[in-house]
């Protein structure tokens, strides 16, 4: 037996169109009250802090917007402001330690940061000196990731492409895709040993050098550079592809310069954050690429020092001995400084790779 | 240039599944050729058999022949990729590449193949095919734009501009007007007649008065039901089969009894 039921009528309290509204600046005004009540309150007690303010504060702003809300534009609206609140609070509670983070290595590290620890080397450096620089480090940090970068960005392109154009359903692609799903998954560690066991093939045992290094490093890029690529080639809309084909093009010379060429953007980007990713590593490079004090730049002549490796050693060493002219905590102040730096190195590549795509990315514009 | 189309006893897969069955028809040139017929029943898939574009798509076949002015498309020692250079396609969504100019798209068939070609030679190539696609006055002064920059109906014809930029023999189209205004639509439809003085020209619409109104002669498709093969009901002079079909299915269709 079907019936027809009026649905339950919502809101009658206020027909047409209109219904109250808080003033724009509301939220603001009581977020500031909030704190202020919270604040005060503490300090009236004699406890006052600021994380504890600026949480109470937040959770007794959720509870009197919510009640605000709810009397003066309704429930739906009142719903609206919660989520707005939870959604602003899971920000900037993402954004603390993001902040917090920059801001020790930005504290810690500026103080040796400057021209002269950019362009000396550690060499002939002891105890509590007031001298050396990580530019040894920073100079095998460039060559191996470049190195690396060179290695692993046409295998895990061809690979990329292999998936995309030619075997997406093939057993080999479904073969290949699980390996590189393997490959993610590997401990850096690991590569580094692989990669100093490869090596001992050709150098025999107790080799250390940089290209080594590029290889382990390789190793933990390929994957990451497969997965980047393959979801940027997969983006290129089919249509573009047969609209080459269609004018006589061959699918290679598609491939090159009409699926690359309109991906670019994506696999810049997707490199850039493969480089991002092994940039920073430290097991496999102390491994196979070795600690040493002055600058070598031959990837395929012994040790080689890289950043990572240097904030490592730094920190290792702990407080210099005390002495007339010794700095005590010399070794901590250039590991800051040396890790200043990489964030540094990293920001700018990815400052490059933002331009670049942006070249190269499509144009839309009138 | 222009040159006619020969098909007999065409089969056409997608893997194991028939989607055309028994398909033999002769493509006039200079003249233009519709394909009709309800949804899915396999004009698309006949028309890229006819450029080779169908073997595109992984395990899709055909069988039967094909033939380009008596040359076997189909045969041992055919390159595709040369058959696609003298039978251009435009498709149903206009699809300019993004990353070009206006300029480079119209080029792109030899840009794309690394053909060399001076300036001068460029832009006279550029120049024709955008007049011949009744594009040049829009555009001529935002030739360096992106070829995303403009209307649908000004990307399409930036398509048949491409496509005739290569000089094919046969031209192909797989329902060019469905995603225009009917002024856009007119334009190509002006365009096509135009163009059939030196192509030979397939289309496929479902739009019955285009068919009327540009083609010369109308071939009809159906397919008996889902899942099963498509086939050509009949193909005759488009006057014919608009006032006069032989088959009672054409004229229920072209009435709009069914379909
Ligand atoms: N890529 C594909 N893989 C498998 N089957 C396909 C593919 N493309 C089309 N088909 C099938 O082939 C048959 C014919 O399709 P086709 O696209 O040629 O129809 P159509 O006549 O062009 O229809 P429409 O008027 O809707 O464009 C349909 O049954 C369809 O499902
Ligand atoms: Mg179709």
């Amino acid at each position: 037996m079907a019936t027809v039921q009026t649905p339950p009528s919502v809101e009658l309290s206020s027909p047409g169109l209109t219904r109250g509204k808080l003033p724009r600046y509301a939220p603001v005004v009581l977020l500031v009250l909030s704190f202020a009540a919270v604040g005060g309150l503490f300090a009236a007690l004699g406890s006052f802090s600021v994380p504890l303010t600026v949480f109470l504060g937040i959770i007794l702003y959720a509870v009197v917007i919510l009640v605000v809300t709810t009397f003066v534009e309704g429930a739906r609206a009142a719903r609206d402001r919660l989520a707005t609140t939870l959604m602003y609070s899971a920000f900037g509670l993402a954004v603390v330690p993001l902040v917090s983070l920059l801001w020790t290595v930005l504290e810690n590290g500026l103080e040796r940061f400057n021209g002269y620890f950019l362009t000396t080397t550690m060499r002939g450096v002891f105890g509590g000196m007031d001298a050396g620089g990580a530019y040894h480090a920073i100079m095998g940090t460039l060559e191996i990731t470049a190195f690396a970068t060179v290695i692993s960005v046409p295998i895990g392109m061809l690979t990329a492409i292999y998936l995309v154009e030619y075997g997406p359903k093939s057993k080999l692609g479904r073969g290949i895709t699980f390996f590189v799903d393997v490959m993610t998954g590997i401990p850096s560690i690991v590569a580094g040993l692989f990669a100093y066991a490869l090596f001992v093939l050709f150098f025999g045992p107790g080799v250390r050098m940089g290209a080594a290094g590029s290889v382990a490093l390789a190793v933990l890029m390929i994957p990451v550079v497969v997965r980047a690529s393959e979801e940027m080639l997969k983006l290129v809309p089919n249509e573009l592809r047969e609209a080459a084909y269609a004018l006589g093009v061959p699918k290679w010379l598609t491939i090159v310069k009409v699926v690359l060429r309109t991906a670019a953007a994506g696999l810049v980007t997707g490199v850039m954050l493969a480089i991002a990713r092994v940039i920073g590593e430290t097991a496999p490079l102390l491994i196979v690429a070795g600690v040493v004090d002055s600058a070598n730049f031959d990837l395929f002549e012994g040790r080689m020092m890289t950043l990572p490796v240097f904030v490592y050693g730094q920190y290792t060493q702990g407080l210099a001995p005390p002495g007339p002219d010794s700095i005590i905590t010399i070794n901590y102040d250039r590991a800051w400084a040396a890790a200043l730096t990489l964030i540094l190195i990293v920001m700018v590549l990815n400052l490059i790779a933002r331009i670049i795509a942006r070249i190269f990315s499509p144009k839309t514009g009138r | 240039m222009a040159k006619r189309l020969d098909i007999s006893d065409l089969n056409i897969y997608y893997g194991d599944f028939l989607a055309v069955e028994g398909v033999s028809m002769a493509v006039e040139p200079r003249a233009v050729t519709a394909f009709i017929g309800p949804s899915g029943c396999g004009k698309s898939t006949v028309l890229r058999s006819l450029n080779r574009m169908h073997e595109v798509i992984p395990g899709a076949y055909i069988e039967g022949k094909i033939a380009l002015d008596g040359e076997d498309l189909y045969g041992r020692d055919v390159d595709p990729v040369r058959v696609r250079r003298s039978i251009g396609m435009v498709f149903q969504r206009p699809n300019p590449f993004p990353t070009m100019s206006i300029h480079a798209n119209v080029i792109a068939g030899m840009k794309l193949n690394n053909q060399r070609m001076s300036k001068a030679q460029a832009d006279e190539v550029v120049e024709t095919s955008l007049r011949g696609a009744n594009l040049w006055s829009e555009v001529k002064d935002r030739l360096n734009k992106p070829g995303s920059s403009l209307s649908g109906g000004q990307q399409q014809r930036l398509c048949i501009a491409r496509a005739i930029a290569v000089q094919p023999d046969v031209l192909l189209m797989d329902e060019p007007c469905s995603a225009l205004d009917p002024i856009s639509t007119l334009a190509i439809e002006d365009l096509i007649g135009k163009l059939k003085q030196d192509y030979t020209i397939v289309i496929v619409t479902h739009n019955m008065q285009q068919a009327a109104r540009v083609s010369d002669q109308t071939a009809f498709f159906n397919l008996a039901g889902v899942g099963q093969p498509g086939k050509l009901i009949e193909m005759d002079a488009t006057e014919k089969i608009f006032s006069n079909p032989n088959q009672k299915a054409t004229e229920d269709y072209i009435s709009g009894r069914f379909g």
